[in-house]
């Protein structure tokens, strides 16, 4: 489990670094994000909703099934879309209302 | 490197861990008091702790046609008896008066026709709680004279004739160190996860249930301080979704799933349905050649897939991914499920401080709340508010009853002491060992000799002495560490906090001499559970060794009061 940083999106905003609850994403010599310490992801995709600019994706690690599929989400008032790109280039959307309470 | 700064801050109370139960007692103090407020919080409160990713549901609550004490009754019967019924009926009296709080900053229920919360079973109600740490940490953020200090570990109590004085700690984003003064002191740090060999020891090795970010600090700074705790054989062991390590509980209540066996044969009534009792049962039909097993959810309705996936998405979205990476839905391909490491929290079973009703700890001023309070399992989310609110509620009260105090002359000279022992990491440059190394090698003690997944949760008494001996090794070795900077820092502190608990939870285990939870704590060398054990096993640290001591059960109607 862990997270992807594309250099090329990323905009050194820090929104990611403030929000991890391990403190594990720094800004590179370049100013972009990257996670110091991949293995001690959490995986709680807190970094993915913080970022504006879709830079951060996330991933299962082959050791837990993984097989290669991104998964990001972007914000739009009060849905969160959340977007799982596959390895073919297909793509699948869900879309979560936050007003919207779990049925389960 | 070394530490370039100091600073001495004061304040009249200082809540160590900005999650749940920390935001709540700092808004609670606000509305009921004018006093100063620090909150010193290792990471961001703004998703830090348990509630990073998301909640599910409030799994502690009082449902219409109940009263608190059926929640007394069913976290009791849960725990076989060892539990502190007085602060169980504490708790559970507030439960109700916490969430409507929630709802008032934004928290989404789910409420039918009549304006009333929806039940899930017999205690829950549906939430969104994808946004609840955000929502307890923005109201925090609106309060005056609640300063938050984000990224600040705290390593040490100041404790002085065994009364609170405030704590030391180090900061991860500047070379700072701290020492601030408080008149009273809340501990709501998360509880221990790490302790033992992952589910997942390789790459995704922190894919586990609790936050890998919790390592027991509250406990450890607790036990070094010669604080009582109690309960910590109550190991707690979750049932798990196999490889995200995502709830089960969803799929279980939600779609009615059952446990079954790759016979096909549902096998949860075979051997009861207690939290530790569902773990045990999958365990042993593993061992008995009957596994994998499963939640039976292959002909669920498309429906229910889609309400599954998006309720996954709010706490757990790895399990999600999971799904549409596999191109089955649960409908399709019933879910694999294990148990998992075991940890050590509060919130779920009973280990923690030893603490009267007010959720004082036995130092005068340190108060304890959420995961790191014994005695009161079950609690879950709501149950950590109440706690930061009672614990709030009291600090409040005595500040009001005591005069002020003039400060000790000794500060300046206490933070250098321990400046230099920050520095002496900092600054080793011989370090034989890696933080990660010795990790790996106390995960991999607690797992073989101390009832890890790998010896299928079992123990006996030899080797837990040599999970004990093994232990102190370690101890003395991560003395010797380097760190390279203050992200390193706190990972040495982050070990030797984990080697404490550990040290705690085997002579615990060691010291139940009898087996009353399956896989929580089973003792090979007792495998039955007596009557005569229907008492609480506690221990305190005197000159660095563990004492054990024996309490009697506080039963219905009885209240338990510190009696120095």
């Amino acid at each position: 489990m862990s997270i992807a940083i594309d250099s090329m999106k990323c905009r050194g905003c820090r929104k990611c670094t403030t929000v991890c609850p391990g403190s594990l994403i720094e800004l590179d010599e370049n100013k972009k994000a990257c996670i110091r310490y991949p293995k001690d992801c959490w995986g709680c995709a807190s970094c993915i909703k913080e970022c504006n600019f879709g830079a951060i994706s996330f991933y299962l690690g082959a050791d837990i099934g993984g097989m290669g599929s991104k998964m990001t989400v972007s914000t739009d008032g009060d849905l969160l879309n959340w977007q799982i790109e596959k390895t073919d280039g297909t793509k699948e959307v869900i879309v979560v209302n936050k007003k919207d309470s779990n049925k389960y | 490197m070394k530490i370039e700064e100091k600073q001495i801050l004061h304040t009249d109370i200082l809540i160590i861990g900005g999650g749940t139960a920390g935001c709540y007692a700092a808004m609670t103090i606000r509305e009921h008091s004018d006093y100063s407020v620090i909150i010193a919080e290792k990471a961001n409160i703004k998703r830090s702790g348990c509630l990073a990713a998301g909640v599910n549901a409030l799994n502690a609550y009082i449902t219409k046609g109940h009263v608190p004490q059926d929640y007394v009754d069913y976290a009791d019967k849960d725990a076989d008896h060892i539990v502190r019924q007085d602060l169980l009926l504490t708790m559970s009296e507030g439960l109700n008066r916490v969430t409507a709080k929630m709802e008032q900053l934004g928290l989404v229920i789910l409420k039918d026709e009549n304006g009333e919360y929806v039940a899930r079973g017999n205690r829950n109600i549906k939430i969104n709680g994808e946004n609840f740490k955000p929502l307890l940490a923005d109201a925090v953020s609106k309060l005056s004279d609640v300063t938050v200090i984000n990224q600040l570990n705290i390593t040490d109590y100041i404790v002085e004739n065994n009364v609170i004085k405030g704590a030391f700690g180090f900061s991860i984003a500047e070379k700072k160190a701290y020492e601030i003064r408080a008149k009273k002191v809340l501990i709501a740090t998360g509880g221990a996860a790490g302790l033992y060999r992952p589910n997942n020891p390789g790459f995704s090795r922190h894919k586990m249930w609790y936050p890998p970010f919790n390592t027991g600090a509250g406990y450890a700074m607790g036990i070094r301080a010669g604080a009582e705790m109690t309960t910590f054989e109550m190991r707690f062991i979750a049932l798990r979704c196999k490889d995200t390590i995502a709830p089960t509980g969803t799929i279980a209540q939600g779609v009615g799933a059952k446990q079954v066996n790759s016979l096909g044969e549902v096998y949860e009534n075979k051997y009861g349905l207690t939290t530790s009792q569902r773990v045990y049962g999958t365990v042993k039909e593993n061992l008995e050649g009957r596994g994998p097993c499963y939640l039976r959810t292959e002909g669920i309705t498309e429906e229910q897939d889609d309400s599954l996936r998006k309720a996954y998405l709010n706490m757990a979205p790895s399990q999600t991914l999971k799904w549409v990476e596999a191109g089955k839905n649960p409908s399709e391909q019933n879910v694999e499920i294990e148990g998992t490491e075991p940890y050590i929290v509060g919130g779920h079973t009973a280990s923690g401080y030893w603490v009267d009703t007010n959720r004082e700890t036995t130092i005068h001023g340190l108060f304890a709340a959420g995961d790191v309070a014994g005695g009161c399992p079950q609690k879950y989310v709501t149950g950590a508010l109440v706690e930061g609110e009672i614990a709030a509620l009291r600090m409040v009260e005595q500040l009001d009853e005591e005069k002020k105090e003039t400060q000790s002359e000794k500060e300046q000279q206490l933070l250098e002491e321990k400046v230099k022992e920050y520095d002496t990491f900092l600054q080793n440059e011989n370090a034989m060992f890696t933080v990660e190394q010795l990790e790996e090698a106390m995960q991999k003690v607690m797992d073989a000799y101390a009832g890890g997944i790998g010896s299928h949760y079992q123990f006996n008494e030899k080797q837990l002495a040599m999970a004990d001996e093994k232990i102190r090794q370690l101890q003395t070795l991560a003395a010797g560490l380097h760190a390279e900077d203050m992200h390193e820092l706190i990972f040495i502190y982050e070990l030797t906090e984990r080697l404490t608990v550990c040290r705690s939870v085997i002579a615990h285990l060691g010291a139940r001499k009898e087996t009353r939870w399956h896989s929580f704590a089973e003792n090979l060398d007792y495998p039955e559970k007596s009557d005569e054990w229907l008492r609480y096993v506690n221990s305190r640290m005197e000159d660095g060794e563990l004492k054990i001591i024996y309490r009697d059960l506080v039963k219905k109607g009885e209240t338990y009061e510190h009696s120095n």
